[in-house]
């Protein structure tokens, strides 16, 4: 079997093209990957066009919330671009300088004052359809931000007008007389008077003032209390109960390890054994003459020969692409054990995958393009989260998964490098089970030389 | 003379399809046979089974007494090579997975008997046809096996190619080597073969000398075995003439 290696490790240190890209792909990977992860801009470049009057203000009750507080909120969201005019905002997200503009229309304070009609913003864009669906989510986002943020400065200056009501004074420039008695206090200067007075029809008068006034004071006390509770009425608080929380730019790495780990792998491994036949090799080495006591070499050991070589050889690009990635986003270095494992399982079963579909493709090409063609949709679908298509169909997509290492190989790596569950060991054992599986599949695919 | 491969009962089946039946013959030490038959005859299967390519259905084929050891040397139709690796490369590796005792002399030995010991640093796939099927022959024989079955070994081979392979396997002949071949080429076996079998539609037709064929396909001895093939085929002649194996 050693001198098999050696033929196929000379084949491959020739076969330049190949070399190369097994050489540049990982490189290449590892630094575009680090490189996105780590210098990706945390707010979206947004050109902002505010046409509202400078000083423009929003009165509520005695105080003035200042529109430009909004404007602030909208600016912290965003990576803002001050732009004067609309004209000017359309062609920088033309031009690509900025993702979107948000026009926030001179009129913003008159709309949010009046009942009749809401508040509206004005936001282009352009891109094709998930540059879009990137751009509106994040604005989205960040117009409730500060939608929430201004909502609570207006629901303290409510807040602030009710407890005036209330407990009296100055009511600030609605109209109101200087000193207003509060409502809180009606009830006792009122029942002072009321004792006072003779029974009959101006007392009983009185009374249903006095009573009126208790009622108004206790229920704006409580619309005082469901003002601060409306401007954010549901709070969140998240608990994860199924394994360690993976942050997004862990996991966008052992995404894309795993992806580089099953492309090279499949694709050396499958190519690998077609090569054989290509070649008309596998009958030479393999055949048996009657009356013999042994093949040159073993079905068998040819298959693990070339699972050898294809893991092998993707193991060590693997962990090279996982310790370049490590340069450039934080990984915990004292797991390295467990990455070793994930990766090695992970690229035997990808291997062994691969001599299945080099054992039972005729030659080379149709080898890689088989294995081409099975590995992308197989990536795609591992990374489908649940919800997001009908639960049949996601049953459906659950067990396509299973039946094939990426999905396994991705959680291993996944619990190897961020200590997510599933736990290491569940998917190390269902990775052996398929490298098992795949490669009796491919002695099947071996049974005939010819 | 004692046979060094015997081939008893030999049938195979592919479904319904009967590729081979009941084919039996015995070959000797240094004899150089030629198996000719029309398209589909079972040739290629019969070589392919005694090569062990592929198993019988029926039958058996059995090592002679004379045999030293059970080794039967195969080179393929399409030649059986790693193109991207040096000619000594695919002679070594074979001559390793062979277990041989020195593997570089047994090297040195095929380059020498072949002659391609100038081009023997030179990848596969930059030979011309004719020496990359020398190669292929050569990989049949690096473990100097007894018996060597070579299936249209000169199909692909100009016609000074062809001598040249034919020299070759003629000194091997010479030193012992039993070589069993089938080819389309009929006048290749007539000049080079010692004896022929006539295989068509899975049987064996007929298995003795060139002369004796010519003489049953009504030709001279000096006449064309080919034409005498077509007559005798047509004809319907029993399998083993007298005084055959």
């Amino acid at each position: 079997m050693s001198s098999l290696l050696r033929k196929d490790l000379l084949i491959l240190r020739r076969s330049r093209l190949l070399l190369a890209l097994l050489v540049v792909y990982p490189v290449a990977i590892a630094l575009l990957i680090g490189f996105a992860i780590s210098r990706s801009p945390s707010r979206p470049r947004v050109a902002i066009v505010d046409e509202t009057p400078p000083g423009e203000t929003l009165q509520v009750g005695e105080q003035r919330v200042p529109v430009s507080q909004y404007t602030q909120q909208l600016f912290n969201q965003v990576d803002a671009v001050h732009v004067p005019t609309r004209a000017q905002a359309i062609a920088k997200v033309q031009s690509g300088d900025v993702l979107a503009a948000v026009v926030i229309p001179p009129d913003i304070a008159a709309k949010l004052a009046s009942d009749v009609e809401p508040a509206q913003l004005e936001i282009l864009y352009n891109g094709d359809a998930l540059e879009q669906s990137l751009v509106r989510s994040t604005l989205d986002a960040a117009i409730a931000q500060a939608n929430l943020a201004f909502s609570e400065q207006i629901q303290k200056a409510a807040g602030v007008a009710i407890g005036a009501l209330l407990t009296g004074g100055k009511l600030g420039n609605i109209g109101a007389p200087e000193n207003l008695i509060g409502l809180s206090q009606i009830p006792s200067t009122l029942g002072g008077i009321i004792a006072r007075q003779p029974p009959g029809h101006v007392r009983a008068q009185l009374e249903r003032v006095d009573a009126f006034a208790g009622f108004a004071a206790e229920n704006l006390t409580l619309a005082k209390r469901v003002l601060s509770t409306i401007s954010q009425p549901i709070r969140v608080k998240s608990m994860l109960l199924h394994g360690r929380r993976t942050p997004l730019n862990a996991f966008a790495v052992v995404v894309a390890v795993s992806v580089s780990l099953m492309f090279v792998c499949v694709l050396l491994a499958a190519g690998s054994v077609a090569l054989e036949r290509e070649e008309h090799t596998l009958a030479r080495l393999i055949r048996r003459p009657p009356g013999a006591n042994r093949s040159l070499i073993s079905r068998e050991a040819l298959l693990a020969e070339k699972t050898l070589l294809a893991g092998g050889c993707a193991f060590v690009i693997a962990f090279a692409m996982l310790a370049g990635i490590g340069a450039f986003v934080a990984l915990d270095w004292s797991r390295a054990g467990l990455w070793l494992a994930a990766l090695a399982f992970g690229a035997v079963s990808f291997a062994a995958l691969g001599v299945a579909i080099g054992a039972l493709a005729r030659e080379v090409r149709a080898a890689s393009l088989l294995a081409f063609a099975l590995s992308l949709p197989l990536a795609f679908l591992a990374l489908v989260p649940a919800g997001s298509v009908s639960s049949g169909f996601y049953d459906a997509i659950a067990a396509i998964s299973f039946v094939f290492p990426f999905k396994a190989a991705l959680q291993a790596l996944d619990a190897a490098v961020n200590g997510a569950s599933p736990a290491i060991g569940l998917t190390l054992v269902h990775l052996a089970v398929l490298s098992v599986a795949f490669a009796a599949l491919a002695r099947l695919g071996l049974r005939h030389v010819e | 003379m004692s046979a060094v491969l015997s081939v008893t009962g030999i049938a195979k089946r592919y479904g319904e399809l009967e590729a081979l039946r009941d084919v039996s013959f015995q070959a000797c030490a240094g004899e150089l046979v030629g198996v000719i038959g029309p398209n589909g005859a079972g040739k290629t299967t019969l070589l392919s089974i005694i090569a062990g390519i592929q198993s019988a259905s029926a039958g058996r084929v059995t090592q002679g007494e004379a045999a030293a050891a059970w080794r039967i040397g195969w080179a393929p139709q399409e030649p059986a090579l790693y193109t991207k690796l040096s000619v000594v490369e695919n002679l070594e590796l074979f001559a390793r997975l062979e277990r041989l005792p020195d593997p570089r002399a047994a090297v040195a030995r095929m380059l020498e008997q072949t002659g391609l010991g100038e081009r023997a640093r030179e990848p596969v796939g930059r030979l011309s046809g004719g020496n990359r099927q020398r190669v292929n022959v050569a990989l049949g024989l690096i473990g100097d096996p007894p018996v060597l079955a070579l299936d249209e070994p000169s199909a692909a081979l100009d016609p000074g190619q062809r001598e040249r392979l034919w020299e070759f396997l003629t000194r091997r002949v010479v030193q012992g080597t039993t070589v069993l071949f089938s080819t389309h080429n009929v006048s290749e076996v007539q000049r080079y073969a010692g004896r022929v079998l006539v295989l068509a539609d899975g049987r064996l037709l007929f298995d003795g000398p060139p002369a004796t064929l010519l003489e049953q396909g009504g030709e001279p001895a000096a006449g064309d075995l080919e034409r005498a093939l077509v007559r005798f085929l047509g004809a319907g002649t029993p399998a083993h003439p007298e005084g055959t194996p």
